[in-house]
Parts: C-alpha cells; sequence; structure tokens
C-alpha cells in the first residue's frame, strides 16, 4: 500500500498530468482557458482571487525548489536541514493563510452566489475544494513542523522527490516512517497532478507562458497575420 | 512606406431611423448562443445618453484606449505590459455584466398553459445565466431608447463635456440621435495590444481585427483594453469574442449582415489604403485635436500614380486598387470630409466612420428670427450642439463638424435648386469648398444610396494563399478544433459547460 502511493502513484500522477495536458492542448486547444467568472460576479472575486494566486504561486515555487533543488546546494550555500524546514515552515505558513484566506473566499463565492453556482462546472468547484483541503493539509503540519525541525525530515521529502524523478527503486522507502500528515499532503497533491489536465487548471501552464509571450516574442504592441505570406506547402 | 489595405465603413447618422434591425439581424447569426445573449457586436444607442454597457465613452472609469504618457510614449490606459500581466489575477477595469444587463427571457409557454383564472397570464422574465424568476428588470441592450428615462441620468452622457447642459433637459430643447455602434476594426487596436496571449491581431489583406479563439485563455484584458467596448466575454465558453466585421462575407464580397440589411441604407463599405509606417507617430500626437488630422494623414490616395506603383510592388491586388479609386469611404472621409471617426481622443485610430446628422433649426417658431445666410440656415442654429458632436467625432474640434454640416446642407439646397428651379447654382457648392459636380456626387452616393455605390467590396485572393484542391472535402466553416464544433458535450476536458436548464412549469 505505501509502495503503491508513493513509489507507483507519482508516475502514474505525473504521466497521466504531463500527456494529459499534451493532449488537450493539441487535440482541444479551445477548451483551453482559465474560466474567469469575474464578468457575472465581481464581487470576493478581485481580492480573493489575488490573494489565493499569489498565495498559491508562492508555495508551488517553494516546494518546487525546495524539493527539488538537491541538498548539497543548500548545504553549499549555508542552509541546513534544520534553517530550512524552519523557513519553508514560516514562509510557507504565511503564504497559505493568504492562500487559504483567498480560496475560502472563492469557494464562498462559488457556492453561494446563484450565477456562479448555476454556471459552475463539476470540476469548477471540485478542484477549488480539493486546493482547500490541500492547503488546509499543509497548514496543519506546519505547527508540527516547527516543533520537530531538527528530525530533518525536509531532508527525506527532498530525497523521495528526487528520487522519484531518477527513477530510484524502493523510492517510498524515503518517507515510510513520516506522520500521516504528511502522507496525506503527498497523496493529495499528487492527485491534484493527475486531474490537472481535465480541469480549468491548464491554465496555470498558460499564465507561466504569458509573461513570455507578451514581452519577449512580442516586441511591440501589435499583431499583424498575413495570409499571403502563408507558406503554399500543400502540407501546411 | 508600407501599404495595406482596409476595409472601412461609414455611418450616415443624418439618415439613421433606429430601427434596430441591424442590431436584430447580427444577433440572429452571431451571438444567439450561451454565454453571448448578453452581447450585441452591433447596437444602436439613442444619444444623448449613457449607453450600453453603461457610461461606456468614459475612460476615467474604464481606462480603454490608449494613453499618451508624460515622457511622451504610447502605452495602453490600463497600463503598459507588466502592469497588465500583474492583473491577471483580478481585472481591476472589468465590467461586470450589470452594466451591460442581466441577460433575460420570459415564460412564454405561461400565456397558453396557464390554467383558467381570474387575471389573464402574463409572460414573467427569467435570468438566463440562473434561470431564476427576475422580479424587475433593471436594464436591458437598449435602455435609453427614444431618450427613454430622466435627463438627470442621461446627461451624464460624457458628450456633454464643456456644454451647459442643462436647457437640453427642457422640452423645447431637447435634441436627440442615434448612435449604432460596432467593432471598429481599428488600426491601432487597444484590445489587440491588452491581449497577454497574442489571440487577437489585424489581417493583412483587410484589416479585420479577429481573436482566435484557440490562442484565447480568457484573461479579459482586451474587455478592458477595448474604449469602445465592443469586446464581449463569453462566460460561457470563457473566451473573448467580438465583431468579425462579417468576414465570410466580405471575403466573397458581400457586405456585411448589418448592412446589407439597414433599411435606412446609411452603412458605406469600401477600401482604404493606408502606411502602415505611420500609425504608431498618428496614433501619439501630442494633442487630442490633432488627432483626426493625424489619421487622416495616415491614408494613402489611391489615385496617386506613386501610391498606385508601390502598392503593386507590395502585392495590393490589381482589383483592391481600383475598389480603392471608388470607394465611398475615401470619398466621404477624404474628398467631401463628411465622415469621422468615433472618438479619435482614444488613440485608436477606428476604421468605423461616422456623417454627422443635421437636425431641425432650433426656435424654428421664430421664423423671422434664424440666420438663413442666404439660401442656408447657419449650422450653429440646429438643434443638436455642434460641440455635442464634436466631442463625439472630432475630440471637440467643432470646425471639421461644422463644415460637413454646411456642406451637407449645401448639397440640400443645390440640389433644390436644380431640381426644383433647375437653377445651377455653383456658387452655393463654391461657398462650401466643392464644385457642382462633387455635389451631384455625393448626392448620389449619400442620398440615393444604390447597392453598388454604397458597398464596393473586392474578394479576397485565396488563389495566392492555398490550393484549392486540398481543401476538397473539407468541413467549411467550423468553430475552431478541426471539423469538432469545439462544443463537443461529454469531452473529456469539460468542454461546454453544464447547459442551463429553464425550469419548467409544474403543469396540475
Amino acid at each position: 500500500m505505501h509502495n503503491f502511493f508513493f513509489g507507483i502513484y507519482p508516475y502514474i500522477a505525473l504521466g497521466v498530468g504531463i500527456m494529459g495536458s499534451i493532449a488537450r492542448y493539441e487535440r482541444d486547444p479551445f477548451t483551453w482557458k482559465s474560466s474567469s467568472s469575474q464578468l457575472l460576479r465581481r464581487k470576493q472575486l478581485v481580492i480573493g482571487s489575488v490573494l489565493f494566486h499569489v498565495g498559491v504561486l508562492f508555495i508551488f515555487l517553494g516546494h518546487l525548489f525546495g524539493l527539488l533543488v538537491p541538498h548539497q546546494i543548500y548545504e553549499a550555500i549555508g542552509i541546513h536541514a534544520e534553517a530550512k524546514q524552519l523557513l519553508a515552515a514560516v514562509a510557507g505558513g504565511i503564504a497559505g493563510v493568504a492562500a487559504i484566506a483567498g480560496g475560502i473566499m472563492l469557494a464562498q463565492r462559488r457556492l453561494s452566489d446563484p450565477r456562479i453556482r448555476a454556471t459552475s462546472s463539476f470540476w469548477d468547484t471540485t478542484i477549488l475544494l480539493m486546493l482547500i483541503a490541500q492547503l488546509a493539509l499543509g497548514l496543519i503540519s506546519v505547527p508540527y513542523s516547527i516543533a520537530t525541525a531538527e528530525h530533518g525530515e525536509v531532508i527525506k521529502f527532498m530525497e523521495w522527490a528526487q528520487g522519484v524523478f531518477i527513477f530510484q527503486p524502493d523510492v517510498a522507502e524515503h518517507i515510510i516512517d513520516v506522520p500521516l500528515i504528511y502522507k496525506l499532503h503527498i497523496v493529495l497533491g499528487l492527485t491534484i497532478f493527475l486531474v490537472f489536465p481535465f480541469t480549468r487548471l491548464v491554465h496555470i501552464l498558460s499564465g507561466f507562458a504569458a509573461p513570455f509571450r507578451y514581452f519577449f516574442t512580442r516586441t511591440g504592441y501589435q499583431i499583424v497575420r498575413s495570409r499571403r505570406q502563408a507558406p503554399r506547402n500543400p502540407a501546411e | 512606406m508600407k501599404i495595406r489595405a482596409q476595409i472601412g465603413m461609414v455611418l450616415n447618422l443624418d439618415k439613421c431611423i433606429g430601427c434596430h434591425t441591424c442590431s436584430v439581424t447580427c444577433k440572429n447569426v452571431w451571438t444567439s448562443r450561451d454565454g453571448v445573449e448578453y452581447a450585441w457586436f452591433n447596437n444602436v444607442e439613442t444619444k444623448p445618453g449613457t449607453g450600453y454597457p453603461t457610461d461606456w465613452e468614459n475612460q476615467s472609469r474604464w481606462n480603454g484606449g490608449w494613453t499618451r504618457t508624460k515622457s511622451g510614449k504610447l502605452q495602453p490606459k490600463q497600463g503598459a505590459k507588466w502592469r497588465i500581466l500583474a492583473n491577471i489575477f483580478g481585472n481591476p477595469d472589468l465590467p461586470e455584466i450589470d452594466d451591460y444587463y442581466e441577460p433575460f427571457d420570459f415564460d412564454y409557454d405561461h400565456l397558453k398553459s396557464a390554467p383558467e383564472g381570474k387575471a389573464f397570464p402574463t409572460a414573467r422574465p427569467r435570468s438566463k445565466i440562473t434561470g431564476e424568476r427576475i422580479e424587475k428588470i433593471e436594464k436591458g441592450p437598449n435602455w435609453e431608447e427614444i431618450l427613454g428615462g430622466e435627463f438627470e441620468k442621461r446627461s451624464q452622457d460624457y458628450n456633454f463635456e464643456g456644454i451647459q447642459k442643462q436647457i437640453y433637459g427642457e422640452y423645447e430643447n431637447t435634441f436627440m440621435m442615434y448612435l449604432p455602434r460596432l467593432c471598429e476594426h481599428c488600426l491601432n487596436p487597444a484590445c489587440a495590444a491588452s491581449c497577454p496571449s497574442g489571440a487577437i491581431y489585424k489581417r493583412e489583406e483587410d484589416g479585420i481585427v479577429l481573436i482566435d479563439q484557440e490562442k484565447c485563455r480568457g484573461w479579459r484584458m482586451c474587455v478592458s483594453g477595448c474604449p469602445y467596448k465592443k469586446v464581449y466575454y463569453n462566460w460561457s465558453t470563457g473566451k473573448s469574442e467580438k465583431c468579425t466585421l462579417c468576414y465570410p462575407r466580405i471575403e466573397s464580397g458581400n457586405p456585411t449582415v448589418c448592412s446589407e440589411t439597414c433599411v435606412g441604407r446609411i452603412r458605406y463599405l469600401g477600401v482604404m489604403l493606408y502606411d502602415a509606417d505611420k500609425i504608431e507617430e498618428a496614433a501619439n500626437a501630442a494633442e487630442e485635436m490633432d488627432l483626426y488630422d493625424a489619421q487622416l494623414g495616415v491614408f494613402l490616395d489611391p489615385n496617386d500614380p506613386e501610391v498606385i506603383k508601390e502598392a503593386l510592388k507590395q502585392g495590393i491586388p490589381q482589383d483592391w486598387l481600383k475598389a480603392a479609386k471608388e470607394s465611398p469611404i475615401w470619398k466621404m472621409a477624404m474628398e467631401w470630409k463628411v465622415a469621422f471617426p468615433l472618438h479619435p481622443e482614444y488613440r485608436t485610430l477606428p476604421m468605423v466612420w461616422y456623417i454627422p446628422p443635421l437636425s431641425p433649426i432650433q426656435n424654428a417658431a421664430e421664423a423671422g428670427a434664424i440666420g438663413t445666410d442666404g439660401a442656408m440656415p447657419d449650422v450653429k442654429n440646429l438643434r443638436i450642439p455642434l460641440r455635442y458632436l464634436a466631442n463625439m467625432l472630432t475630440a471637440g474640434d467643432e470646425a471639421p463638424v461644422a463644415q460637413a454640416l454646411e456642406r451637407m446642407l449645401a448639397m440640400r439646397a443645390y440640389m433644390r435648386s436644380k431640381s426644383v428651379e433647375g437653377v445651377v447654382d455653383e456658387g452655393l457648392a463654391a461657398r462650401v469648398g466643392l464644385s457642382g459636380r462633387m455635389i451631384e456626387d455625393m448626392y448620389k452616393i449619400m442620398a440615393l444610396a444604390d447597392y453598388e455605390d454604397r458597398f464596393v467590396i473586392p474578394t479576397t485572393h485565396r488563389e495566392q494563399v492555398e490550393e484549392a484542391y486540398d481543401l476538397r472535402g473539407g468541413c467549411g466553416f467550423t468553430d475552431g478544433n478541426g471539423c469538432s464544433t469545439g462544443m463537443s458535450k461529454g469531452s473529456l476536458f469539460g468542454g461546454a459547460k453544464k447547459p442551463l436548464k429553464m425550469p419548467e412549469e409544474v403543469r396540475g
């Protein structure tokens, strides 16, 4: 069981997440969107959405670097495991509170506003609740994480995450003895990757792409498309 | 010199009767779908009024269009690129659907299915978003029709800028006009500039501005970027949509649906040649009042042999150059100077232009007191204040609008003299800077307005861009996704939102 969730499930979740996203982008680009509901109800959205997005982005990048940058690099710049765990818990905790506050505002709006409720799809509501649950699990683990910083659990998670990416056999062994709260957090997190391509979450990728498109591949403001310059290659 | 051609439009407001045929035919063709019930790619507003969406012209509220910064740089009024990206999680300048109106339908079925009762059955409204009962409809697509509502509210109209407006609230002094509006297919579109995904583009061949539905990600910056509020967010598909200038019709040489069906024959379509290299400089003119002239400077004379030579060299087809010479848009905008851009101060260089309306003479009862200025009344005595029209069409510069109105009055006087008295009065024409021949041409195009004179639309040269042989057996016109409609019901990727099921009446 443990081996399934932490040794096999990561590959299923990431595989479906990546392949599904590619398939959706290729096959159904019309459905690729942020699905904003701001037009229908502005109230509570702007503040809730900004808190939620900024908080989640911060946490996401924190996890990404925290888990995937090899521990030696942290040691080299003088950040030891204990300090790292404290830093992660405190900074992540603050961002987490902002994100969950925003998330609850968004969920309250989505569930109670007649316009938003009527126009929400199953996944619009479900994914929001999943993210809030994930934030809650993360936040619950924060006090525990601060109290037990000297155990160096952060190292176990790094070794596990990096092990997954280098296809280490028995990778689940790294985290066999961590408390249940962390395990739940990881399983739900992987599930979010699993459902990613089937929900509005795909707009995250567009969000990361937008600055590149807007600033670097576009020098001015305007875009002109010409059909005359289109290649006359019949394969096109 | 980078020569491009654009299909432009002129609307002769002097002849608009406010029948909304344009709006309704457009709606039936383009926006009778879920998510855009509230959207009118074409709508007709009664002016003075705050319009649709309410107060759209007030850019200090919506931050649409462009602004010239203190350092003389041109940038979207809602902010430079980094500012727009920073607002991506919540757009502070986005209107809410209530600023347009909450779409509604009526329980028509109740009219025939109601049980026998004391009161006559009525069809009560329901929201098209939630399906819930709406007790009182607060707003509709044309809420101020024929001066509906109090003057207090209507006079919030932005075009009253610099006018002592109180007297126009009095019954004796009131005035009105119609303003049909659609996407301006600007030379410097602010919607395209605001799109972080790069989904909005201008077509090089005919200047039509379109939204790539497969690239749109629903960031909504175009809705706030467009100062005319003519980009609409489809709340069902999560994509923005706008007027397409009926490009499938234009490509085959047919007028747009709104133009084709215009009862008053007020709409004109034709080719304008312009120099794309001059756009930025023109849009960045230091003074707002110079913007109208600056835009005239972007257009190229289709009769100039140099322009023709260069245009052919740059690949503009011969029949497009011929159409440019016969273009009613060129004649009205450039030769006779009777048509003007809508709100040039937004710096978008719009390409749907308007001929200002004549209006009855103020204080007509005191007939003796009217300044007739020879055979023509003085335009300052017209009921619609000159300043009002100037605020709408020339960023407040009254002189060009006055000249246009004088020319239209001169046309009437000249033709009346010619057909009633049989006298050709060249002096009348000369007084407004025209010749008798030009006035007769004006009369033919503006007053008689035959179909062929109104619509001079060359067809697209598809043979230059695709092999017809490869297209056989294709699926024709689709909504993206190849031959899929893009609205597949059971899509794994959450295609369509949950379809709205209107509650049905329980029958006893």
